[in-house]
Order: C-alpha cells, then sequence, then structure tokens
C-alpha cells in the first residue's frame, strides 16, 4: 500500500439534510467494495450520524479525541465495518465534547488515519463555521454535495468560495434528490443549472429514491446490496469516478421512459411477441 | 391548486418556476460573491449616473447598474438609456483636459447616431470584478 498517496477528500455541503452523511456512508461502502482500504472520518461530533447510517452505532469505544490524548491507539478507535472489512469509521468526538478539533488537531489525526488507507472521507458538519474550516483544514479535494433547490444550492455557493480560498482542489459536485418528473416539467433546478450556477465538474447525479430512507433504518448502505437500487448505483458509480474510471451519467429526463422502456423490453423478450 | 397552476403554465401567463428559481439565484449569488452589500451599490450606482450625466442627459428612473454573475465571475452590469447629448463639453467649467478625448468620442458618438425618440441608445458598462474568494473576516 502506497502510504503518502492516500487521497483525503471532505464531503461538504453548507446546508444540512441534503445528503453529506448518506453520501459519506454509501461512497464508503462503494470504494471498499471496489477493493480500496477506507477510513471514513466523522468530522461532526456534536450531531455525528456516520455511525447509524453504517449501523456501527453501538460498536464505538474511543474517538479521534482518545487518540490525540494518547488515551488508546488508532487501531482501537477505528470501527471496522462488520460486512465490508475494509472500511473503518472513525468518530471525531463525542456528544460530551464541548470543542471542535482543532485544525492542527485534524490535520494530525488525518496524517495518522492517511498513512493505513488509500482513501479518507471527511463528513463534514453542516455551516462554515469553525467545524467546517478545521474539517477542510485537514482535506486535499472536495465534493461539494447539493440539492437543486435555492437554499442547498446558495448555501454550496458559499462553501465552494471558502474552499477555493483554502486552496482545496479538485472541488467535484453530486448532485442529489432530483426529480425527474419535475425537472422535465421545468420546476426543479435541472443538471446543466446547478453546475453553470456552481461552475463544477459534475461527479455524480442522484435520484430522489424512497430506498433511502429505508437503508437509513436499518444501518445498511444501499451500497452494500448485491442488486443495487438506482440511488445505490450512483453511489457506486460515484465511487468509480472517484477512481478514474470512465462511467455515463444517467440522464435525469429519459430516466422514467427508461424504466418502461425495460419493462417492454422484457415482456417483448419473454413473451416473444412484437 | 396544481391545475390552476398548470393551466396558467399552459397559457403562458406564468413562468416555470426553475426558470424563476435560476434568476434569482443568479442575483443573489452575484451579490454573495462580490461581498458588496446593497447601501455601496446603491452609493456606486449614484456615482456612476453622476460621471455619465456630466457628459449625456441619461434617463435616471429606467438607468440601471446591478450585478451578475457567470462562470463564477461576477460583471457589474450598467444600463443606461440616453436621452440626448449635453452641449459641447468645453461649454461645461468641469471638464478637465485629462477627461475631454473620451467625453469627445462619446458625444461624436452619440450626434452620429441621430437617436429615434421612442427607444433611446443605451450604453452597457460592463466592468468585470475577479471573483472575491469569499474571505470573510475570521471573526469569532
Amino acid at each position: 500500500m502506497t502510504a503518502t498517496s492516500a487521497r483525503v477528500i471532505l464531503i461538504c455541503s453548507g446546508k444540512g439534510g441534503v445528503g453529506k452523511t448518506t453520501l459519506t456512508a454509501n461512497l464508503g461502502i462503494a470504494l471498499a467494495r471496489l477493493g480500496e482500504s477506507t477510513v471514513v472520518l466523522d468530522a461532526d461530533f456534536g450531531l455525528r450520524n456516520l455511525d447509524l447510517l453504517l449501523g456501527l452505532e453501538n460498536r464505538i469505544v474511543y474517538n479521534a479525541q482518545d487518540v490525540l490524548e494518547a488515551t488508546c491507539r488508532l487501531e482501537q478507535a477505528l470501527v471496522k465495518h462488520k460486512q465490508e472489512p475494509n472500511l473503518s469509521l472513525l468518530p471525531a468526538g463525542n456528544a460530551r465534547m464541548l470543542d471542535w478539533l482543532t485544525s492542527d488537531d485534524m490535520k494530525k489525526i488525518v496524517g495518522m488515519v492517511a498513512e493505513r488507507a488509500n482513501f479518507v472521507l471527511i463528513d463534514c458538519p453542516a455551516g462554515i463555521e469553525t467545524g467546517f474550516r478545521n474539517a477542510a483544514a485537514a482535506a486535499k479535494e472536495a465534493i461539494v454535495i447539493t440539492t437543486p433547490e435555492m437554499a442547498a444550492v446558495r448555501d454550496a455557493d458559499r462553501v465552494i468560495g471558502l474552499l477555493h480560498s483554502q486552496e482545496v482542489a479538485p472541488i467535484q459536485m453530486v448532485l442529489n434528490r432530483v426529480r425527474p418528473k419535475m425537472v422535465a416539467n421545468q420546476e426543479m433546478l435541472g443538471v446543466s443549472d446547478v453546475t453553470d450556477i456552481l461552475a463544477l465538474p459534475l461527479l455524480g447525479l442522484v435520484l430522489e429514491d424512497e430506498q433511502v430512507i429505508t437503508s437509513t433504518n436499518r444501518g445498511e448502505p444501499l451500497t452494500l446490496q448485491g442488486t443495487l437500487s438506482p440511488a445505490g448505483r450512483a453511489y457506486m458509480n460515484v465511487a468509480r469516478r472517484l477512481r478514474g474510471e470512465e462511467v455515463a451519467l444517467i440522464d435525469p429526463t429519459r430516466e422514467r421512459q427508461g424504466l418502461r422502456a425495460r419493462l417492454m423490453g422484457k415482456i417483448r423478450r419473454t413473451t416473444g411477441l412484437f | 391548486m396544481a391545475l390552476f397552476d398548470f393551466l396558467q403554465h399552459l397559457l403562458g401567463l406564468q413562468k416555470p418556476s426553475a426558470t424563476t428559481a435560476r434568476e434569482r439565484l443568479q442575483l443573489v449569488l452575484a451579490h454573495d460573491r462580490s461581498d458588496l452589500n446593497p447601501e455601496l451599490l446603491e452609493r456606486m450606482r449614484r456615482e456612476i449616473l453622476e460621471v455619465v450625466q456630466k457628459y449625456v442627459e441619461i434617463d435616471i428612473e429606467s438607468g440601471d447598474v446591478s450585478l451578475a454573475t457567470d462562470d463564477r465571475v461576477t460583471t457589474l452590469v450598467a444600463n443606461l438609456p440616453i436621452r440626448r447629448a449635453r452641449p459641447l463639453p468645453n461649454n461645461s467649467p468641469e471638464t478637465s483636459s485629462k477627461s475631454k478625448p473620451s467625453g469627445q468620442e462619446l458625444l461624436a458618438l452619440v450626434e452620429n447616431q441621430e437617436m429615434p425618440q421612442p427607444s433611446p441608445t443605451q450604453i452597457a458598462e460592463v466592468l468585470e470584478v475577479e471573483d472575491a474568494a469569499i474571505e470573510p473576516n475570521s471573526s469569532p
């Protein structure tokens, strides 16, 4: 393993609730399944949820602060995923902590983790204050996730400005919770609207998918499933593109037709008619 | 309500909401990125209008100085309908020798055009502002 070449990627959005943690969890599993040793770092300790989404909430004993204070070794704090041993979770702290880890602390812990992984994903707290800045200080590149909603796009723009000034590069974008029907009716910002406004390359496109909720309920990210749901496929594609594979983007306006066409194709094949 | 919206949409009475969202976002982001508050922008607008008014009579009411944004570059766009040219600049005591050439050039341009009254010539001034790497002061 090449220790120094770990990719440290910040996952941020500015606005809360647009899907940062869901992306981190799914991307972590996807990268692990593709054979990459991956660590996901929950930089939000007050409102940490990455453990829940990964189904690891009962396994956490130590956190990054314990490692920094030498209460435990790094290996003890890293929580290995049950099904995907290539993936480990490291929480930054617990809810009783009063202060954010400083940017130096973040750099130190990320540096330690980066020695033993190919990918380090930092799940960033919402907002653009201290928690965000300190997490950003430790990252080399970033994925900004947003939805086609005004408030989310505006906040993403603020975050992008800050990332530029902290010289984080490259910055790529994942557009989440797109509703193809609404986009087709021009009642929702389209993909090119958002990419034009934010001037970022599109790393992935995730359609609205109810399965995201059920998978959260179970603590099993969509990318764990054998047969991937549409959103699961989208997350898997993000992981592939991150590794440099060329994977075509889905066309949201044709996705609905695609489903019908696929169904008709199946009927045609099984019946041998028309 | 949805049906009503749909009908309005169909009859072209209402813009699709995505278009409205795009326009509103572009405007608000232009302001966010430049970090210019409305007060400062208004002061700049007045000063620009004053300068232009030295040379041509403009329609202050419909004059517009605003921010636009494209590809993370914020631009200042001044759209100033000209009513008519002012008398020769050397009549005006304020004209300095430094600003004379450009003033005369502008006058010549305006005089040669024989403006039709209903649609006044418009000067659109576009100044590019370097995308302010938004670095809010690290206040506690």
